[in-house]
């Protein structure tokens, strides 16, 4: 049994591939989800100095390394986008595989980086900014997870030259969860 | 977009370029300077997003409406945060006081004060 391609990967009535569209909207939406969670903790910092003895115990440099390999990962997406361009899908696919890579290894040292804090008693529920602070980077670390599933669906196809065009989609959406690291990374590690 | 509509910029060179942000973002507040750590922080912060924005996501190229629904966004989040900050930020007005705020920032700041003594 066959199905029809759907039609949001063919309509271009607004001047652009609906699925690009319908990535961009994802993304606007996100902005007012990431935007008042960072907002929140902007201004409960401002009223709260007491945070600045919790906010020390976080490690400026586990974040930077996570940023230098999220920067590196966007690379990595907006690479595969350039081949996806050029209809080389296996080429493509190969840097998709190095973005879920990068996506990887910041989820891993996320993982080691919690486990030494919850360790030293820094849990969710041990103060307000540490609830913040797993609720932030916890939801963004979601947004990770989702997109490297998203990223291996698309580079399964994308090596056999198929729907190359959601190569630049969820490079989108990639770059765009690069982006809200950039800010929780100076908000969660550098302001002490 | 197409792969005739735009030369692409060298994609390695804008990583270059990030990386050499994030390092001055890093070693900038090392400094303890408070207007040296918001701007190379901050600001470093904002420009950093600026360039991935633009060179990775190329918004530029997109449909006008892209970039007004995008900031349209950012303007109403702005707008909440901006309206709500006064009361959150102060713990009183002309009018009222936030005992349970005065008292958990007087809680914090003697059990952090205690700690750094250990």
């Amino acid at each position: 049994m066959s199905f029809p391609r759907p039609v949001a990967t063919m309509r271009e009535a607004t001047g652009m591939p609906t699925g690009r569209l319908a990535v961009w909207w994802v993304i606007a939406s996100e902005i007012v989800i990431f935007g008042g969670i960072l907002g929140s903790y902007i201004m409960h910092r401002l009223g709260h100095p007491e945070w600045a003895h919790q906010s020390i115990h976080t490690n400026t440099w586990i974040g930077a390394f996570n940023t230098f390999v999220l920067l590196t990962s966007s690379l990595c997406a907006v690479l595969a986008h350039q081949e996806a361009e050029k209809k080389n899908g296996p080429g493509a696919a190969r840097y998709l595989m190095f973005t879920t890579l990068g996506g990887l290894t910041f989820l891993i040292v996320k993982s080691i980086e919690w486990t030494n804090e919850i360790k030293h008693g820094y849990t969710i529920t041990s103060n307000t900014f540490w609830s913040f602070y797993y609720t932030a980077a916890g939801l963004h670390g979601l947004h990770v997870l989702a997109g490297m599933v998203i990223m291996l669906i698309v580079a399964a196809d994308a090596r056999k030259g198929k729907e190359l065009q959601r190569v630049e989609n969820i490079g989108i959406y990639w770059h765009f969860v690069d982006v809200v690291w950039i800010f929780l990374f100076p908000l969660l590690y550098i302001a002490k | 977009m197409s792969a005739d509509a735009h030369a692409h910029p060298s994609y390695v060179k804008i990583w270059g370029i990030l990386l050499a942000l994030l390092v001055v973002s890093v070693l900038g507040p090392l400094l303890e300077i408070r207007v040296i750590t918001l701007i190379t922080a901050f600001g470093i912060a904002v420009v950093k997003a600026y360039i991935v924005v633009r060179y990775f996501m190329h918004i530029n190229l997109e449909k006008k409406y892209v970039a007004y629904m995008v900031g349209s966004m950012i303007v109403l989040m702005v707008l909440m945060v901006g309206a709500v900050t006064p009361d959150v930020m102060h713990h009183d007005g002309a009018n009222w006081y936030n005992q349970a705020a005065a008292d958990e920032v007087k809680r914090g700041m003697a059990a952090g004060e205690k700690d750094e003594h250990h």
